[in-house]
């Protein structure tokens, strides 16, 4: 079993802190994407977990056992860099064996494991080539097969695809999740980019300044977020927040009233995805004013304020609203996201 | 631009390559005729006035041994060097700065600084004598302790010569991205394997460079050699000094200059063989 425990990490450069308490735990073969901007802690926490960097405080479990005070070749895991890593003076068959070489594998496994790798990643005719020769993409696909290789327990990606083109990226995207989900390694992934992580990983961690906002499967964090932060991280346009009246427990949206949970002042933050709205005539639905409206082909895409709050919000392609448009929005209440104007995090969801 | 003028880059590059060819070719082809003649004529007797020399083969002996024991010595100190420095953090700078300050001082002044440590009344006799390790003064760079001599000349030329090996070591050093040494690292190779397998190897230009350099300063040593040890410890070029200005022979001074390049150019050779640097293999 490899459940990963990751208990109370902290770590501090000088005044700065760099992981404020962060808990996560990370089933065994579980797919888990650590999401932040830069500077949120998430490289910082993946290289605690490969020993490349030692926390203040706190622990790391695989099974049972703590690594926190183990080398990092004792720790049972495999990486993946961000610029790859893959050795220039060696073969792409020594790379792919390097981690097999080190365990001092005899050559009848070492050939069997990189020739296995090797298939995985469909790197077979480059074996012999040095990596100079080979593309960003292939390149990476011999960092992987290197990890995979050794059979490793946990598998650390850091932002394994962010220095190829945008095309290369989608492709080898679906193809790490083929070949990881065949591998059923636990992996820990680490990335600035939502959209791969939301495509590839079972759970997501979104990471801010140091603390683990929420802990959640992609369409959860996505519908859900916990707090205003992870809703605007996801999502593309990001989530819209609109500070509206209370009164009375409720409220209006055009002609509807919406419930809001108890216990609330008089103002309360209305999270709202942009495509969870629908055209409707005024004044049955919330007025929003259209400075651009921007066709994109598969949708439509609209640029104003509702209640002088900046929003973008999508439509069907077949619709037509253009630029400085009035119009009505009907909200979908079950996709509504109620939070704090003071904390920012989000309230439970209430049932309409 | 220069396209349509395609003699433009010639025409900035003509003064310097004049320059090289008049303070530098020229001398040299002098040199070679000035060795390799007799009266006008070409003739073998400066070369082999030179080889039957009493000091000749002592000189050679003493420059190959010098070189033999100080280069890779030079290098595995550097590469310490270079190692540690990468450790630091804070004050990294100041450590480089401080080790490289052996660069700024003449090598006749590194001599003399050794001098004055290791003569009699040096201070190296001073601190024997008041940790009562000696009663008098003890002679280190005389001819009767060729042993001591060797290793005053050698440990001077280390002090000296380090600091630019460890200049390139440490610019080969930072060349590796530390991923590199990570990634060995996670995939269980120990600091010694990943020094010899990752490390070493990626810094290939680097060493080689170092190599070279050191090397050919090494057999033109000199002014270290003298101050310490006189005539007492004959080199190469301290040999085709005293020929062109004791023995006023510039013939067998010539034929010394050109067996040092000859040396040096085979030195090279070897090294650029030995350690040939593949494009494709580096990062």
């Amino acid at each position: 079993m490899a459940d990963i425990v990751i208990d109370r990490i902290r770590k501090s450069f000088g005044a700065f802190q760099a992981l404020k308490e962060v808990s996560l735990t990370i089933n065994d073969g579980e797919f888990v994407s650590l999401l932040g901007p830069s500077g949120c802690g998430k490289t910082t926490l993946l290289r605690i977990i490969a020993g490349l960097e030692t926390s203040t405080s706190g622990d790391v479990r695989i099974g049972d056992r703590s690594i926190i005070g183990l080398a990092p070749k004792d720790r049972g895991l495999a990486m993946v860099f961000q610029n790859y890593a893959v050795f220039p003076h060696m073969t792409v068959y020594e790379n792919v064996a390097f981690g097999l070489r080190m365990q001092k594998a005899d050559d009848a496994r070492v050939k069997a494991q990189v020739e296995k790798a090797a298939g995985l990643l469909h790197i077979e005719p480059y074996l012999d080539r040095y990596p100079n020769k080979l593309s960003g993409g292939q390149r990476q696909r011999v960092a992987v097969a290197r990890a995979l290789a050794v059979e490793p327990k946990v598998l650390l990606m850091d932002e394994p695809l962010s220095n190829l083109d945008a095309l290369l990226r989608l492709e080898m995207r679906t193809e790490l999740k083929t070949v990881l989900q065949s591998a059923g390694t636990t992996t820990i992934y680490v990335t600035h980019d939502q959209t791969e992580a939301m495509g590839l990983s079972d759970r997501i961690a979104v990471m801010h300044n140091g603390v683990v906002e929420q802990v959640g499967h992609p369409v959860e964090i996505y519908n859900h977020p916990a707090t205003r932060f992870v809703g605007g991280f996801i999502g593309n346009p990001p989530m819209n927040f609109i500070k509206v009246p209370v009164s009375n427990g409720q409220v209006a949206a055009g002609a509807e009233q919406l419930a809001v949970p108890d216990d609330v002042g008089n103002e309360i933050v209305l999270g709202l995805r942009g495509e969870a709205v629908e055209l409707a005539p005024l004044p049955q639905g919330i007025e929003m004013k259209v400075r651009v409206a921007e066709p994109m082909g598969s949708h439509l895409l609209l640029t104003g304020s509702i209640h002088d709050q900046p929003v973008r919000v999508i439509l069907p392609a077949s619709e037509t609203v253009k630029s400085g448009d009035t119009i009505g929005l009907k909200l979908d209440r079950r996709r509504i996201t109620w939070l704090s104007p003071e904390s920012g995090k989000s309230f439970p969801a209430v049932s309409a | 631009m220069t396209q349509n003028r395609p003699w433009i880059p010639y025409l900035l590059i003509l003064p310097s390559v004049a320059f090289l060819a008049l303070l530098f070719v020229v001398p040299l082809v002098q040199t070679i005729w000035l060795a390799l003649s007799d009266n006008g004529a070409p003739s073998l007797a400066n070369a082999e006035r030179m080889v039957t020399d009493i000091n000749f083969t002592r000189s050679v002996r003493n420059t190959f041994l010098l070189t033999i024991v100080v280069v890779p010595v030079q290098i595995a100190i550097a590469l310490a060097m270079g190692a540690m420095v990468s450790k630091v953090g804070r004050g990294r700078e100041t450590i480089l700065w401080i080790w490289t300050i052996p660069l700024g001082i003449s090598d006749l002044a590194a001599g003399l600084v050794w001098l004055s440590i290791l003569q009699n009344t040096g201070y190296f006799n001073s601190l024997l004598f008041s940790l009562g390790v000696i009663g008098r003064q003890a002679s280190w760079l005389s001819y009767q302790t060729p042993v001591a001599l060797f290793i005053a000349i050698a440990v001077a030329e280390i002090w000296r010569g380090t600091a630019i090996v460890m200049v390139i070591i440490v610019a080969g050093l930072n060349q590796v991205p530390k991923e590199f040494k990570e990634a060995a690292e996670i995939f269980g190779a120990g600091p010694w394997t990943r020094f010899w397998r990752i490390t070493l190897p990626l810094i290939r230009p680097a060493l080689q460079s170092a190599l070279i350099l050191r090397t050919v300063l090494a057999f033109e040593v000199f002014a270290v050699v003298y101050a310490l040890g006189g005539r007492n410890f004959p080199v190469l070029v301290g040999e085709a000094y005293n020929w062109q200005n004791q023995n006023q022979n510039y013939s067998v001074a010539a034929v010394y200059a050109v067996l040092i390049m000859i040396i040096s150019l085979a030195a090279t050779l070897i090294y650029l063989k030995a350690l040939k640097v593949d494009p494709e293999r580096l990062p």
